[in-house]
């Protein structure tokens, strides 16, 4: 019984390999998000409606991938034909012309249904060299009964002195209830994407036109000042190591009264099944500071196709299906609304049962329809991003001056000294890297 | 005993692996250097040239250089002196008869098998996060104020962090020692009186000398090298107080994907790491010896 069984099975999967031989093969890097997973599952699909194609997974964590996907880009290494990337990589990339402009994703993908700033980050020189799989911005996320208990109601579209108000309004130490819960751990993804996008709002920069950094000025000054004044005052202690998940987890146990980070997190923060405040869960715009910019970030995972790549057609026909409308209806026909990649088709946020599933989209939306890339900041500025410049030297400094930042946060340091460190080291590694 | 024949064929018998091992060890020091001397970043390709010393001087002046060497050095001696003096202790403990001695001995060991990451994920998040973590329930339950570890303490949180993953792998290789240890010796300092301190100080802390070097001497290769646990918990910081130098050389170079910066500050740590190797075997090495 057992030998017949595993023959036919060997003679099955010989076919299989036979017809293989003669498909294309696309290997695809990607991120261990949810997301990405779910992608994964559904790939059935794709592939019965493209049987020359097979695809073929690598998937990491987020760290990881950037290290594998740049150093195969950068040294022509050819090992996969679709990458995972972040806004942070594409225009860098683009210019290198690493990447090919993705021109024939075919009539019905519907380029203009893209939400306007997260295609704007992807496009350079006109051309769009990535397209988003799923994108994230910045905004409030406050609980309505502390705020209806302290007789405090939030604006559309709050100030950072409404917020610092409220914030010490509702601390109360004795039941480790904290006003705020803001990113405290050093790195450029973690305390500086905050921090950069709130120097925004305060008229800040990281460069002038000329490349000279502006830690040196006011606008920094009274940034970080408002901040360390604020987290002192209303913010939980050991604020220095929390990023994205630490902050989370704090606000699903009901310890914080306001928390401003990625627009993801509303869908857990308002989930019952992990949050226990779930049903008590309001969100706003994240702050300003009546200069007309908002200190909401900008970030797309997207899918490009590496320059030389000989499998292109393929690449795209799958990035096509990955990014587009009929994707959004197969997961919500399969996982449910709640579960589509938010944040890249304005369709999505006009979709009535869409809205009904999330009640945060509409701030989403707004959220990132008001984040710029390129005109993000008060004065105007020599790079690309919201919360990152797409220069490669950023990650480094970025993740340096965000450790003094860290500094100031735990009082180890004044607010003055890590300025003035941050600007020597941005300073140094910008004429190090020519700059001038 | 050996004739000049005999002597020459030898050494023409063992050419083959020496050279071999030495292309291994040189060929990818020298491209290491040759790089170090390069301005080489991955992501501005067509810009290489060569630039002599510059990459050292930068990486050298660096203001966080100083002070990441001093806590490099901090964080291993301190390592090292908690994890030999509670490992040759809990050694002598496991050492004895005791009902469930194994369960015990494979409990204290498991720390061993845990990932550096997940660990220090432990750490920050259940035990020494000054909300939710253990030691702030103890110290509130007790009227104390929670201690904010990473903030307040924050070279002293990792050092606990790493001494509590490698106190499992000097225990072992101590406890394996004192088994070693011959009975008939036992059974004569016994009938001759001696009292259990000096029984320890004068029979078994020379017997373990040997164990201890190999302890010090391999822990000290991993210990200068420590990255996960500072990246997960500290990122560096607060300021640069807990960054070390494989966090620079992550910071300044591979980071931002710069050949010549990498390499130049990995060259500074292997003549670093020699420096402190020579002295260590200086110290300790005598022991190999006999």
């Amino acid at each position: 019984m057992r030998m017949p069984l595993r023959a036919a099975i060997g003679g099955i999967s010989l076919i299989f390999a036979s017809q293989a031989m003669a498909q294309t093969t696309l290997t695809i890097a990607t991120v261990n998000n949810a997301d990405m997973i779910r992608m994964q599952r559904l790939t059935g699909d794709f592939t019965a409606k493209n049987p020359g194609v097979t695809l073929k997974w690598v998937t990491l964590e987020e760290n990881v991938l950037r290290q594998r996907v740049t150093t195969d880009i950068a040294t022509k290494g050819g090992q996969f034909d679709v990458l995972t990337i972040g806004t942070y990589e594409v225009p860098i990339w683009a210019k290198q012309g690493w990447l090919l402009p993705l021109e024939k994703l075919g009539p019905g993908y519907d380029v203009d249904d893209l939400i306007p700033p997260i295609r704007a980050g992807l496009t350079v020189n006109g051309k769009l060299y990535a397209a988003p799989f799923y994108g994230e911005s910045s905004m409030i996320m406050y609980r309505k009964d502390l705020f209806e208990k302290a007789g405090l109601k939030m604006p559309a579209a709050p100030t950072w002195d409404f917020i610092a108000d409220a914030a010490k309004k509702l601390t109360n130490k004795s039941t480790e209830t904290y006003g705020i819960c803001l990113r405290g751990k050093p790195g450029w993804g973690e305390n500086m994407a905050l921090l950069t996008a709130m120097a925004n709002s305060f008229g800040a920069r990281w460069f002038d036109e000329k490349w000279k950094p502006e830690f040196d000025g006011p606008e920094w000054k009274r940034t970080l000042t408002f901040y360390v004044d604020l987290m002192k005052a209303a913010g939980p202690p050991g604020a220095s190591t929390n990023g994205f998940n630490e902050n989370l987890a704090l606000f699903n146990a009901g310890k914080c009264g306001v928390w401003i980070d990625a627009t993801v997190a509303a869908s857990f923060v308002s989930n019952p099944k992990e949050s226990s405040v779930a049903d008590k869960v309001g969100f706003a715009l994240a702050p300003t500071a009546g200069l007309g910019k908002g200190a909401n970030w900008l970030w797309a995972w997207t899918l490009a196709v590496p320059a030389g790549s000989k499998k292109a057609d393929a690449a795209e026909k799958f990035i096509a299906w990955a990014t587009g409308k009929d994707y959004i209806a197969l997961v919500a026909s399969k996982e449910g609304w709640a579960n589509v990649p938010p944040g890249t088709r304005k369709s999505l946020y006009s979709n009535p049962e869409y809205l009904k599933a999330a009640p945060f989209a509409k701030v989403t939306l707004d959220s990132i329809n008001t984040a710029d890339p390129i005109n993000g900041t008060v004065k105007p500025k020599p790079y690309v991003g919201v919360q990152f410049a797409a220069i490669p030297e950023f990650q480094g400094i970025a993740t340096a001056v965000g450790q003094q930042f860290a500094a100031a946060l735990t009082g180890t340091a004044t607010v003055d000294a890590a300025l003035a460190s941050a600007q020597t080291l941005t300073q140094r590694e910008m004429t190090r890297a020519g700059y001038k | 005993m050996a004739t000049q024949h005999t002597r020459v064929l030898g050494r023409i018998l063992v050419a083959p692996s020496v050279i071999l091992l030495f292309a291994w060890m040189i060929v990818p020091l020298a491209m290491t250097i040759y790089f170090s001397t390069l301005r080489y970043n991955l992501l501005n390709p067509g810009l290489e040239r060569f630039v002599g010393a510059e990459n050292y001087t930068y990486f050298l002046t660096d203001p966080a250089f100083i002070g990441s060497l001093r806590n490099t050095l901090v964080l291993v001696g301190s390592v090292l002196a908690i994890t030999v003096v509670l490992g040759v202790l809990i050694g002598l403990l496991l050492d004895q008869m005791f009902v469930g001695r194994s369960i015990v001995r494979l409990m204290v060991i498991a720390p061993f098998f845990v990932m550096p990451t997940v660990s220090a994920l432990v750490w920050k998040n259940l035990l020494m996060h000054p909300v939710s973590g253990i030691f702030a329930w103890i110290a509130t339950s007790l009227g104390f104020r929670a201690i904010d570890w990473f903030a307040q303490v924050p070279m002293l949180s990792i050092i606990l962090i790493v001494a509590w993953q490698w106190l499992p792998f000097a225990t072992l290789v101590l406890l394996t020692a004192m088994q070693s240890l011959d009975n008939e010796e036992k059974e004569a300092a016994d009938m001759d009186g001696t009292r259990p301190l000096s029984f320890f100080f004068h029979i078994v802390l020379p017997h373990l000398a040997r164990a201890i070097t190999v302890v010090v001497l391999i822990q000290t290769i991993f210990l200068l090298t420590v990255f996960a646990e500072i990246f997960v918990t500290t990122g560096g910081g607060p300021g640069t107080q807990t960054t070390n130098l494989a966090f620079l050389i992550y910071a300044q170079a591979l980071l931002q994907y710069d050949v010549g910066g990498a390499s130049a500050g990995g060259i500074v740590a292997v003549v670093l790491a020699n420096i402190v190797a020579f002295f260590l075997v200086r110290l300790v090495g005598k022991n190999l010896e006999t």
